[in-house]
């Protein structure tokens, strides 16, 4: 009998990643796929959902941004203290090809690094796109250099890498062609160029949206969208890029907690 | 074969779509429907927006799903729209759910959605999650039950059918006092309990809640009974609902009285599919048995 239930997980490891950006890790076998999601809980507060960031044998973390009442209290945990954790949920990215690239957008950072990592261990060769407004929101650097993966960073005011966005740099190594597959994570304008570009150089593309979820297994129906009807937590939250040009709200709104439309 | 009729709403086989579940949108309500549901329900909505409780809201245990999501909902104009899509998208029955806090605002809610002209509207008087902030469900009393009937049907020419509670003494006490009072039909039930999880390891209740409707398959010996009990008291339509996951949960419900059945959790267990599949497993048990019409199966088990 199937029970979604969180799992109470004592924190293993609390590493800072940027300006109020942490990883947690957990010793637990998640056996997620990049792409997947869980489900934290923090007992009498609520329950928020994360892209699984990092997974290796027993061990998974997820990255946190202080941005809410949730994420803030997240932050104020220490290593040996408890969070509930269900999941994983959701369908994944499918890792296919010989040379891939990651376009991250802030934190859609975090999924991506998991997928660079599972596609490193398969000798896929991966570069990673990563952009942010400043230097100190930029995590995963280091992590991905010790990986040996190829990194690209763009900042909104050239304080670290490349000045300008991370569509720019995509264009550049589509352009030299040798690109069989697109992934990317982070505000839907930024992902809506993606797509775009893949479009021009035939290249195809999986995308990963985020929207308010709430029991996270297909059952609530908060997370719908228009006009498919299809699920992020269960049908996503990976669409390819033809299924993300028949989702009408993509880029443009999404549904709160009440279920009322707000703008993207 | 699997057509069933509710106040003169043909629906093409007698699956419904609970209220709750996969109702936020029009979208996701349309997609049920071309999944094979007969009729759909959409989510309760109030005169105001609501945030609904903090997660964790939905959860499963051993034996079904526990609940309480808080009548979370974007408010009666908002969704106007969302059923307005749902009717341009689909040919199934639509049944739109309301719910309030006040008699009277009960009869406000039902006239605004009226404009977006749902076949059916659903009255929801037994949600048992808002108890801390309302206190106990109108549908634990007769004469507040029948007032919030008498008040919606007042503001509404559209069928109603009202949502009752298993967590009475006497539900066809209930039953007969909305019946009197104009209601087209009844829905039954609403969730069991509430009941309540313990994460032993965080030593809290799981749900922010803390206590929620239970539903799935521990609760489907309470439903039959109530549709029993309902059936035997009244002369509406009974749309049975608690615990139906296969053909054989549906047939029970007809035999105690159901005219269709309500599919809610059992989408967790079977997926959305779930809808064609009891529907191909009625029909199977149907073509065994030599019935050739849901009519001639509903109340004979009394």
């Amino acid at each position: 009998m199937l029970i979604e239930q969180p799992q109470m997980l004592r924190i293993k490891k609390i590493v800072d990643e940027a300006k109020d950006l942490k990883s947690f890790v957990f010793n637990h076998d998640l056996k997620a796929r990049p792409g997947q999601f869980i489900i934290a809980w923090i007992p009498r507060v609520d329950e928020k959902p994360f892209g699984v960031a990092f997974q290796n044998r027993n061990k998974f973390a997820i990255t946190v941004s202080a941005v809410g009442s949730f994420t803030k209290k997240m932050h104020k945990l220490k290593v040996g203290d408890y969070i509930g954790i269900r999941g994983p949920y959701g369908n994944g990215f499918k890792i296919e090809g010989r040379h891939i690239v990651l376009v991250a957008g802030g934190y859609g950072a975090a999924p991506l690094a998991f997928l660079a990592d599972e596609a490193a261990k398969r000798n896929i060769h991966v570069d990673f796109i990563v952009g942010a407004r400043t230097k100190e929101l930029l995590p995963y650097l280091e992590r991905m250099k010790r990986a040996g993966i190829t990194t690209h960073v763009c900042t909104d005011d050239g304080s670290f890498g490349v000045k300008g966005f991370t569509t720019d740099v995509l264009k550049k190594l589509l352009d030299e062609g040798n690109v069989d597959k697109v992934y990317t994570c982070g505000p839907e304008i930024m992902m809506k160029f993606v797509i775009q570009l893949c479009d021009e150089h035939y290249v195809p593309c999986e995308v990963s949206l985020e929207r308010y979820m709430k029991c996270g297994f297909g059952i609530c129906g908060q997370c719908a969208v228009d006009p498919t009807g299809w699920c992020v937590c269960k049908d996503g939250p990976v669409f390819t890029k033809k299924q993300v040009k028949q989702i009408t709200e993509f880029a443009s709104y999404k549904r709160d907690a009440s279920g009322k439309k707000v703008k993207l | 074969m699997l057509e069933t009729k509710l106040c003169g709403v043909r629906l093409r086989n007698p699956t419904v779509l609970a209220s709750g579940i996969l109702g936020v949108s029009g979208a996701s309500l349309a997609k049920v429907a071309r999944k094979g549901a007969g009729a759909v329900t959409s989510k309760s909505v109030s005169i105001e927006e609501r945030k609904g409780h903090p997660c964790p809201i939905l959860l499963t245990y051993e034996a079904g799903v526990m609940n309480a999501v808080g009548l979370s909902n974007p408010g009666v104009d908002k969704i106007i729209d969302e059923l307005r899509f749902y009717k341009q998208n689909s040919n199934a029955p639509l049944i739109a759910s309301i719910f309030a806090s006040k008699t009277k605002d009960f009869g406000i809610c039902a006239k605004k959605i009226s404009e977006a002209k749902p076949d059916l509207i659903e009255v929801n008087i037994s949600c048992p999650n808002v108890e801390a902030e309302f206190g106990k469900p109108f549908a634990a009393d007769v004469r507040m039950a029948a007032a919030v009937t008498r008040a919606v049907k007042k503001n509404t020419k559209i069928p109603v059918f009202v949502k009752l509670s298993p967590n009475v003494p006497d539900i066809a006490s209930i039953a007969k006092s909305v019946e009197k009072a104009g209601a087209n039909g009844i829905t039954a039930v609403n969730t069991v309990g509430p009941g309540m999880i313990i994460n032993i390891e965080a030593g809290k209740p799981l749900l922010a809640n803390k206590a929620g409707g239970m539903s799935g398959p521990a609760i489907k010996p309470i439903a039959v009974k109530a549709v029993y009990d309902i059936y035997s008291a009244v002369k509406i339509p009974i749309i049975g609902t608690g615990g139906v996951t296969t053909g054989r949960d549906a047939v029970e419900m007809f035999m105690a009285g159901a005219t269709a059945v309500g599919i809610g959790s059992g989408v967790y267990y079977r997926g959305v599919d779930i809808f064609k599949k009891v529907c191909d497993e009625i029909a199977e048990f149907m073509r065994r048995h030599g019935y050739n019409k849901i009519k001639e199966m509903i109340g004979i088990a009394h």
